[in-house]
């Protein structure tokens, strides 16, 4: 570890408060000056369900998790199914504490709650020979008895924040207004009391750790949170007053925080029987002039097939969101995978016309949301925003100015009834709403209830006036009026003066990793250490997916001798499609793929991208395959 | 000023206006039950004094989906099951609107059967027309959720082993405020029927029985027919849910012994539509949220105002 940082594990069972005393940690390091990031253990339902968060801290932007950490927190599961010793599991009551000791870096910090986990059952662990072994520094404290005297047992996660601030010489102060304005009455005094009683208590502890919280101080105000709020943020800012939804985990966050601002931002939310009726209902909204968006994960979106197709065949924008998980089928429902990029890409009957993005982090979600809404209105076709657990769950410290934005109501080319008047119509007064030679192929609509505006829409092939037509020449004439309108919105994407793929790494390097979506953070974190380490590779992040970014991806692939395709799921989706849409570099392009259920590591990348290129057999670790490239 | 000025236009409509330039004759087959429903809605419309560029038509895929080509209105053909909810969500999105859904016994009871049930559920502010020909017309005659137990097709070679499918009592228990059955032979109920149906604030259910000439010649084709109101036969209370049930239930059984039992069989005026209920609880705009997008001067709320929570 070179540059100082933190990393801090919270470890405990499902009940015990991990998630929002993590984030409570987080935003109290933010609060410090420091740029923050959360990473979440996603734990197994099956067995157990002691799980972990990291909160890791630096003066610098942080992109993502690290290798390790050094503060663990470990508050043993209160909440185990089975305490047992000589349970067919083991004693899960002990897993937060030892389950987590492989990855705590020399130098470390253990703090473990005696008053939860066993002496006896420490013992058994060799706690004492390994942590002098690695250097680790272990604070036993019974943290129950503490909580316990000012208020409740799950109050022990307080009282561990309180000796946490004690042994790296934080201000608890952060934390006291933390509780002060999150909570209320007796539980926020209580709270107040065992944090300081903890943090007293700990401060007396004979120190023997190096370890301290960096210092920083950010130029702007920050704020903590994740994708899931961006997504739903860039949506309400793109003038999005209705959601249809059914619930499926992980897309539920994005429907939650949608439907709880629907009403104060004068929308309407709706939660229906099941997700054809959720698509189907974005479509009837956007129908009838709103701004409307719908979304699901793998198997829901499954289901919005049919619709988006339809979608695509009456030129109704809407937009969807996809938030993957691994599959097939149900898969594991918790965990994150990028396994459903061709399901997106190419779902429902017919060639696909829409707008995919795959945004890398919050801030990418919140401005690519904001455009698969422009796009869709302007150019009257869905729009997808697919993403994954990772996106939808991980806290990131990101400026507040960067949400001060005008919001943007436009839905594309809508007639007003004085412009109806001067529009093409049949003869018979039906609104032409389908002109085959319409400009950059969009036709302007009209909307029920205007005057003059009558005509039909149909999923069937139509004549320009919305009757269904199965003449050839109509059909061609149609079919390519709509087809065009994803080279328009190719050519309008690359004259942006920022793009939406983003670079890492000196520009004249030997090697490539080539990334999309979730994924971008880490593999940045990888090329800047590889970089460090003498290597020369740099990184290009797409998150253009339909239209591709072809100019783009193209330029850096040739810049390279060769790259190194690195995503989340078994089949190489993404190096399938950069070839099919490129149809070459098939002997340049190598993959790196892991669909283990958990997210890249920085260093599994390090270390997959120098087998590759030192031409070693197997990519070291477990848990990632790695496919040559055509040749090799 | 409202963008739409065609909703609530105060002027005599004639039927006509409803006869589109560019198909004015419908292709059904000949003798087929749907032209009565076309027919039946061109009058009912007027009636209730309904133009063609306020009415918002929603219909699935079968010979019945075919309805929106040859009437003019503002049209949606949407795909197999799915126009209730595309219709619904129009009907949210502009409550000015007036919404009407059409498909099939396939299209209503079968693949779209779970939208049928919750849109009743809710109760949402629209007409849902059934056209029951107690078969698939547009494949070419395989058995249906309305057709009749042992019916023979290419697809039950041997007779359907199923009971057909209740669809007035499954109206009922799903949560309709107004059903009915029609049928094609009957044109002046039609119109009656659904011209109440259409005034109906609430989901107003129309089974309308359509006989298939070409692909269910051994079905009825609904002659005679009985109107319940107008029958001294039967004698029940329309606005009582217990009495409605048993006489649904019996109509139901009644068409698969060759009577044929027609007209109004549920009401309830008291129950709040849908988009009453969402703004009772606050989920729902005063003003139609379509009029938003074409207003100059609205205020659009930010997503800025709401980041004191994340910092």
């Amino acid at each position: 570890m070179t540059e100082h940082e933190l990393i801090w594990r919270i470890a405990g069972g499902s009940g015990d408060g991990i998630d929002s005393t993590s984030q409570n940690f987080a935003k109290a390091l933010m609060r410090a000056g420091l740029n923050v990031f959360t990473h979440r253990h996603y734990p197994s339902r099956i067995r157990g369900g002691h799980t972990y968060v990291e909160v890791r801290a630096k003066d610098e932007e942080v992109t993502s998790r690290g290798d390790g950490y050094n503060f663990l927190l470990s508050l043993g599961d209160s909440f185990a199914r089975n305490p047992a010793e000589d349970a067919y599991y083991g004693n899960e009551e002990l897993k937060p504490l030892s389950e987590n000791l492989d990855e705590l870096r020399e130098g470390g910090i253990i703090v473990y709650d005696t008053g939860l986990i066993d002496e006896e059952d420490v013992e058994d662990l060799n706690l004492e020979e390994r942590a002098e072994e690695n250097d680790w520094h272990v604070y036993p404290i019974n943290l129950r008895e503490i909580a316990r005297e000012h208020g409740r047992d799950v109050m022990r996660n307080t009282a561990g924040v309180g000796v946490t601030a004690a042994l790296l010489g934080m201000d608890v102060s952060y934390f006291e207004e933390l509780i002060t304005q999150n909570m209320s009455g007796d539980i926020q005094e209580d709270n107040l009391k065992v944090l300081d009683d903890a943090f007293e208590l700990a401060e007396e502890f004979e120190h023997t750790h190096d370890l301290s919280v960096p210092t920083g101080e950010n130029e702007q105000e920050l704020g903590l949170m994740n994708g899931s709020n961006a997504i739903a943020y860039g949506a309400l800012d793109a003038g999005c007053r209705f959601i249809a939804g059914y619930p499926m985990t992980p897309w539920t966050e994005v429907f939650t925080i949608m439907s709880q601002h629907m009403s104060e931002f004068g929308g309407i939310a709706e939660q229906v029987e099941d997700e054809i009726a959720a698509a189907a209902m974005a479509l009837g909204a956007s129908h009838a002039g709103v701004k409307a968006m719908s979304g699901s994960s793998g198997g829901g979106f499954a289901l919005m097939s049919e619709p988006l197709g339809l979608a695509e065949m009456t030129e109704t924008p809407v937009v969807l969101v996809e938030a993957m998980r691994a599959g097939p089928s149900t898969g594991m429902p918790t965990k994150p995978e990028q396994g459903d990029l061709e399901h997106v890409l190419y779902t429902s009957q017919g060639d696909s016309n829409r707008v995919v993005f795959a945004p890398a982090g919050v801030k990418e979600a919140y401005e690519q949301t904001r455009l698969a809404f422009e796009l869709a209105y302007d150019y009257q076709l869905p729009a997808i925003v697919v993403y994954d657990q990772k996106i939808e769950g991980e806290l990131r410290s990101v400026p507040v100015e960067f949400f001060d934005r005008e919001p943007d109501p436009d839905v594309g080319k809508v007639l007003s009834e004085e412009e109806i008047k001067e529009a093409a119509h049949h003869e018979s007064g039906i609104f032409e709403r389908f002109d085959p030679d319409a400009e950059d192929g969009v036709s302007p609509r009209t909307i029920p209830g205007q005057k003059g505006g009558r005509h039909l829409t149909s999923g069937n092939e139509t004549n320009p006036y919305g009757h269904i037509d199965e003449d050839p020449d109509n059909r061609v004439a149609q079919m390519s009026r709509r087809m065009q309108k994803l080279d328009r919105i190719r050519e309008d994407l690359d004259e942006n003066e920022s793009s939406n793929q983003a670079y890492r790494g000196p520009e004249d390097a030997q090697y490539g990793i080539i990334t999309w979506g979730s994924q971008q953070g880490t593999v940045f974190e990888a090329v800047d250490r590889l970089n460090d380490e003498g290597h020369s590779v740099k990184a290009l992040g797409v998150s253009d997916l339909m239209p591709y970014p072809e100019a783009e991806v193209t330029e850096f692939v040739e810049s390279v001798e060769e790259a190194v395709v690195v995503e989340m799921n078994a089949s190489g989706q993404f190096k399938g499609l950069t070839q099919k849409e490129l149809g070459r570099f098939g002997d340049k392009l190598s993959s790196l793929l892991k669909y283990n259920g958990n997210p890249f590591e920085p260093a599994e990348i390090v270390e997959g991208y120098e087998a590759i290129v030192e031409d070693e057999p197997a990519v070291p670790g477990d848990s990632t395959t790695f496919v040559p490239a055509a040749g090799d | 000023m409202s963008a739409f000025s065609a909703i609530g236009e105060d002027r005599e409509i004639d039927r006509e206006e409803f006869t589109p330039g560019i198909e004015p004759q419908a292709t059904w087959c000949p003798g087929c039950g749907d032209f009565s429903v076309l027919k039946a809605l061109k009058q009912a419309l007027p009636e209730v004094g309904r133009n063609p560029e306020e009415v918002a038509v929603f219909t699935g895929i079968g010979c019945s989906g075919k309805l929106n080509s040859y009437l003019d209105s503002y049209g949606f053909h949407t795909i197999h099951g799915r126009s209730v909810p595309v219709a619904r969500a129009a009907k949210l999105a502009n409550p000015d609107l007036e919404v009407i859904a059409a498909g099939g016994d396939g299209d209503g009871y079968g693949i779209g059967g779970n939208h049928f049930i919750h849109t009743a559920r809710e109760n949402h502010d629209m007409t849902y027309v059934v056209f029951n020909n107690e078969i698939f017309g547009l494949t070419k005659g395989q058995t249906s959720p309305t057709s009749p137990k042992g019916h023979k097709s290419k697809t039950q070679p041997h007779g359907s082993a199923k009971d057909p499918i209740r669809p007035l009592s499954l109206g009922l228990t799903a949560g309709a405020s107004y059903i009915a059955r029609t049928a094609a032979v009957n044109p002046n109920q039609a119109a009656e029927i659904l011209a109440e149906a259409i005034e109906h604030d609430g989901f107003a259910h129309v089974d309308f029985l359509t006989q298939c000439p070409t692909w269910n010649k051994d079905a009825k084709s609904y002659v005679p027919y009985t109107d319940v109101q107008e029958s001294d036969e039967f004698d029940f209370d329309i606005t009582d849910r217990e009495e409605a049930a048993q006489m649904m239930y019996e109509v139901e059984s009644k068409l698969y012994e060759g009577e044929v039992l027609t007209g109004r069989f549920y009401v309830d005026e008291d129950r709040p539509s849908y988009t009453e209920e969402k703004k009772a609880t606050g989920e729902m705009p005063e003003e139609p949220l379509a009029e938003r997008y074409f207003d100059e001067d609205a205020e659009w709320e930010r997503s800025y105002d709401l980041l004191e929570h994340h910092t």
